[in-house]
């Protein structure tokens, strides 16, 4: 255990130590592959511990970052109506678009409003029992909706070219690279903490219920827990999760468009928790980087083989790597401890659930 | 699990030391090198790849005509082609990659206005160069943006007032649900309003939508004379096809359209399309010598099946209109470039094309052209002369109360 | 009045559309339970294929036949469609009958290398297809015009449904189908091969795929992401009628075909989307099981 720890701690150390071995190239998306390590943490917590696949994360990762940008298109407009709005013909600012002026409404908006969405919808699928595919299918009708709405409010949110063209925030410019690297570490420790709370709950007895609803949802209730709070709870936290990352990829990247809370990408949060390892937290985070990275290599140097690779990828980790590269590691691992001992009973397989 | 961390940490640190050790070289080399680097950013993937391609084999053509002639200030142009991937984050982050790492001259790229707009700060930060070369909406003139496809009133603005004087006055207006119909739309109406048009309806559809029977029923109640469509892509077969299955021809109703160039046409098929009328600055069939040797080497270099169209040409005219401005300024210096470009003529195949020093627009001719049904358009009206970009309409008063 | 009977008629053909894209799913999703992303790419090949065997008759064929390239281009969209979905079955989708989730996410690579495949045979731009000269043109009726291919496909979607009623109903092999989804393990023990059962229902729905996007040739693009526009409509609307039930797939379809137009008429094509997917998330907190489900005491 203490081992494992130290693992943590080494690899978290590294990313810390970014700025010093990337380039500034590099660094910006390793940043931007990190907020998405973020969301996967969330999505790991409720579809690898509670067995609830969402394919609608998008829709949260973009309230936050849309919030968020809210105020740094206020800010950069400095006082004046957003250039979007005088060209969509809007006179006054929209009364709703008034108390994103303030930064500290604006980041927490960018928390409370993917959870409340998440905590509503949840609250209402849940209790009414709905899970399995038809969840994922409806949280999918979710992200349409939203994309639609979004898209066609354009004098309210900027429509397909979203927010963008942001000079500073907090009054500091956002453009120079030691507030780059500043962000940078800001997401390394976020998505740190993030983590060491994901693991905290998951080892706690309210995470061994979040397990127990996934393989037995009717034992839970019968055994007199109430399986709809928990889910709530854990699925709101996830939504949370996404809007905070949604903050820091905007302040890092200085956009955001429908097109990135669609559903495409929201399915694609989804495989960089199957990649790493649905049932295990650090795999998450692995494979948000490991899935990003490659995606970037492979769109840089063969852009028409990237929809391919990505598809068979997609195939493969779930025919014959259900557990992710973590999972992998861990059977190697376990193999070569059952040859050490010989005639010593082997350890329970994990159990896969979908 | 301690194992697989460490390998992970090992592996990233690898890919950025040896990152770093490429850039370096990389940089040295294009120093000493008789070569400039050029960068070339469509997306090559993705749902805007269908349109996207073709301007990066334009801009490509374009480059090796160069090179072949000598090149600019006597260094070979280097292309650095990159992949946006219909991806507005993408753009960005590449364009930033080509300024930073590449260290490129210029770029040639973009098709949607979310793609220059994603990239614009990139380019005011880094003071990059940008040239973009499709017809777009209007209202943005960025200090390092060259734009050379037309703004509104180098396409719609005459093609309405066209419509107006030889097709009718009622005008019912159909567009995606998306930035540049509802722009576009916007400033119609109020060019109706002062010229004497009426309009009689205003619908956008959700990008993707194929689905056309109400809003054909709708415009059936409503009658109008003309149809000014500002639909995109996939929508436009659809349209088209239930257009003409509810009995509407070109002979009830005119439909101008203006995003559907020679490639277009080809995926919704002639047969529904025969007789409408599309707005561009450039038709294939346009008639100057330029053109013909400009078909006849892109048909050679990319297949004797395609076809070229408006924002093929404006992509090939992007590069020559940058290489010219650099042989004024006798630099690749940002700001030296743009000081030159001012004025900077190019004998385009779809007429000449002058850059207009104050906006960072070009003077384009504007022509209307009715489809044939061999797929291509014959021209029915063209401006006569270049006309001068105004992206913001500031000569026309009915447009004062659009800003 | 000709707009009442125009909206009538229009919801009547979206609905005839929606259903025929959504009656394969409720074959492969409604009764067999897997969740098959690449749906829309069966539509996709379909189109595809109805352009091959267009482009064939217009080379091969004496011109006074070329309008009857549609009837050949049916069957043989089935047979593509059907063929795929079988060899899906075969090699993926058999072994995930337990795990739903991981068949949607397998599925859903199948159709990004679908598109993939499909663009780099026919290119990224759209392919038109010229529709047979039989199927111009409408009916008028009150001033309204009711367009023969619309038409066209209210009656194939209807030929479908009846076919697909009768095989269920009335063959041994449809029976069989019936006996396997309603309980697998009892059908097994009966001497039925779930195994070839499984593939046939999955072959068959994949097939319908086929015919469907045959049908939207006539109405709209044909390209490599056409199945894209219609997968996540298709998926609601057989939740929304029920599980397992056919019928209820026809009154979902016809909902939201009603629904869609009439919003669209009254507001725009944009709100109306939204509208009626909030209709259906909605309808479905009220009744989780659809609109026909079969009533059930069991508790999973």
């Amino acid at each position: 255990m203490d081992k494992k720890k130290l693992g943590y701690w080494l690899f978290f150390i590294a990313l810390f130590l970014g700025p010093l071995y990337l380039t500034e190239f590099r660094l910006a998306l390793m940043g931007k592959f990190l907020c998405f390590a973020i969301v996967a943490l969330g999505i790991c917590l409720i579809w690898g511990y509670t067995g609830i696949l969402s394919l609608g994360h998008g829709v949260y990762f973009g309230l936050g970052a849309y919030c968020t940008a809210m105020y740094l298109k206020l800010e950069s407009a400095g006082g004046e109506l957003p250039d979007f709005m005088e060209w969509s013909g809007v006179s006054a600012l929209p009364a709703f678009w008034q108390p994103f002026s303030n930064p500290v409404f604006a980041l927490g908006a960018s928390l409370v409003i993917p959870a409340l969405l998440a905590a509503m919808l949840g609250f209402l699928t849940f209790k009414n029992r709905i899970k399995g595919v038809y969840f994922s299918l409806i949280s999918q009708a979710v992200v349409v909706v939203f994309v639609t709405l979004f898209v066609a409010k354009q004098d309210w949110t900027g429509g397909t070219n979203g927010l963008t063209n942001f000079t500073t925030f907090l009054g500091i410019s956002l453009s120079s690279p030691l507030v780059q690297i500043a962000l940078y570490m800001l997401t390394v420790i976020t998505l740190g903490i993030s983590f060491a709370l994901a693991s905290r709950l998951t080892n706690s007895r309210a995470g061994r219920v979040l397990s127990a609803i996934r393989d037995g949802e009717n034992r839970v209730r019968f055994l007199g827990f109430n399986p709809t709070s928990y889910k709530v709870f854990v699925y709101s936290l996830s939504a949370a999760l996404a809007g905070l990352a949604g903050t820091l990829f905007v302040l890092q990247v200085g956009l955001i468009s429908p097109a990135m809370m669609g559903i495409i990408p929201s399915i694609e949060m989804v495989l960089w928790v199957a990649v790493g390892g649905r049932h295990s937290l650090i795999g998450a985070i692995l494979g948000a980087v490991i899935v990003n990275s490659a995606k970037s290599f492979f769109s840089e140097t063969y852009p028409d083989i990237w929809s391919i690779f990505l598809g068979l990828l997609f195939i493969i980790v779930v025919m014959f790597l259900p557990n992710g590269l973590v999972g992998m590691v861990q059977s190697w691992k376990d193999k070569r401890k059952k040859s050490k001992q010989k005639g010593g009973t082997a350890n329970a397989t994990d159990s896969v659930v979908s | 699990m301690i194992a697989a961390i460490s390998a992970a940490a090992l592996t990233l640190s690898g890919c950025a030391a040896s990152n770093a050790l490429n850039e370096e070289e990389e940089t040295t080399a294009a120093d000493t090198s008789d070569t400039v680097s050029v960068g070339v950013l469509h997306s090559l993937s993705g749902t805007m790849a269908i349109s996207e391609v073709s301007l990066r084999d334009a801009e490509l053509m374009a480059i090796e005509e160069i090179n072949a002639d000598g090149g600019v200030l006597g260094k070979q142009i280097e292309p650095i082609v990159e992949d946006g991937a219909s991806d507005w984050p993408t753009f960005a982050e590449k364009a930033k990659k080509l300024l930073q790492k590449d260290e490129v001259a210029t770029v040639f790229g973009g098709w949607t206005s979310a793609s220059r707009k994603a990239m614009l700060p990139v380019f005011e930060q880094n003071n990059g160069l940008l040239w973009y070369p499709v017809q777009y909406e209007g209202m943005e003139s960025s200090p390092n943006i060259f734009y050379t496809g037309a703004t509104t009133n180098q396409q719609i603005v005459p093609s309405v007032t066209w419509l107006l004087e030889n097709k009718g006055k009622s005008f019912f207006l159909i567009g995606s649900d998306y930035v540049f119909p509802r722009t576009a739309n916007k400033e119609i109406k109020a060019q109706l309003e002062a010229e004497g048009g009426t309009l009689v309806g205003e619908e956008y559809t959700p990008l993707g939508h194929t689905d056309y029977s109400t809003l054909i029923s709708k415009i059936k109640e409503e009658k109008p004379e003309v149809i000014y469509n500002t639909l995109n892509g996939d929508s436009n077969v659809a349209f088209f096809k239930q257009l003409k299955d509810a009995g509407i021809t070109a002979d009830d109703m005119t439909v101008l359209s203006v995003s559907i160039a020679e490639e277009e046409i080809r995926g919704i098929g002639t047969d529904v399309l025969t007789g409408h009328y599309a707005a561009w600055n450039y038709f294939q069939t346009t008639d100057t010598p330029e053109n013909e040797k400009f078909v006849a080497a892109y048909k050679e270099a990319y297949g004797d099946d395609r076809v070229t169209g408006d924002p093929i040409e404006a992509a090939y005219n992007a590069v020559y209109l940058w290489a010219a401005a650099v042989e004024k300024a006798e630099s690749f210096d940002v700001d030296a470039v743009k000081e030159a470009a001012g004025g900077i003529e190019f004998k385009a195949p779809g007429g000449t094309v002058t850059i207009d020093g104050d906006n960072q627009h070009t003077y384009k001719t504007v022509r209307v052209g009715e489809i044939q049904a061999d797929g291509q358009f014959k021209e029915v009206w063209n401006s006569g002369e270049p006309v001068k970009p105004d992206p913001y309409l500031e000569t026309y008063p009915w447009a004062e109360e659009l800003n | 009045m000709a707009v009442v009977i125009t909206q009538i008629f229009n919801g009547i053909s979206l609905g005839s559309i929606l259903l025929l894209i959504a009656l394969g799913l409720a074959i492969t999703f409604g009764l067999m339970n897997v969740i098959n992303m690449a749906h829309g790419e069966f539509i996709m090949a379909g189109a595809y294929t109805t352009y091959v065997v267009q482009q064939a008759f217009s080379q091969y064929v004496p011109e006074s036949f070329f309008n009857y390239y549609y009837v050949a281009a049916i069957p043989l969209s089935f047979l593509i469609g059907a063929l795929l979905g079988f060899v899906l079955e075969k090699t993926l989708i058999r072994f995930l009958y337990h795990r739903p989730l991981d068949s949607l996410l397998a599925t859903w690579g199948v159709s990004l290398i679908l598109q993939q495949v499909a663009r780099s045979i026919f290119g990224a731009p759209n392919v038109a297809v010229t529709s047979p000269a039989w199927l111009d043109g409408g009916i008028a009726i009150a001033g309204a015009v009711l367009p023969y291919k619309r038409l066209f496909i209210i009656a194939l979607v209807t030929i479908c449904m009846i076919s697909l009623y009768l095989y269920l109903d009335k063959t041994a092999a449809g029976r069989k189908m019936r006996a396997v989804t309603m309980n697998r393990s009892m059908a097994s023990s009966l001497g039925v091969s779930t195994k070839k059962v499984d593939a046939a229902a999955f072959a068959i729905g994949s097939g319908l795929a086929g015919v469907a996007g045959c049908a939207l040739t006539v109405l709209g693009p044909i390209g490599s992401t056409i199945g894209t526009y219609y997968i996540v409509d298709a998926f609601m609307i057989v939740i929304l009628g029920g599980i397992g039930s056919l019928i209820g797939t026809v009154f979902g379809a016809l909902s939201v075909g009603m629904l869609g137009t009439i919003a669209e008429f009254w507001t725009g094509a944009s709100m109306a989307k939204v509208i009626v997917f909030v209709a259906i998330i909605a309808f479905l907190q009220y009744k989780p099981a659809g609109l026909f489900s079969a009533r059930t005491r069991s508790l999973e």
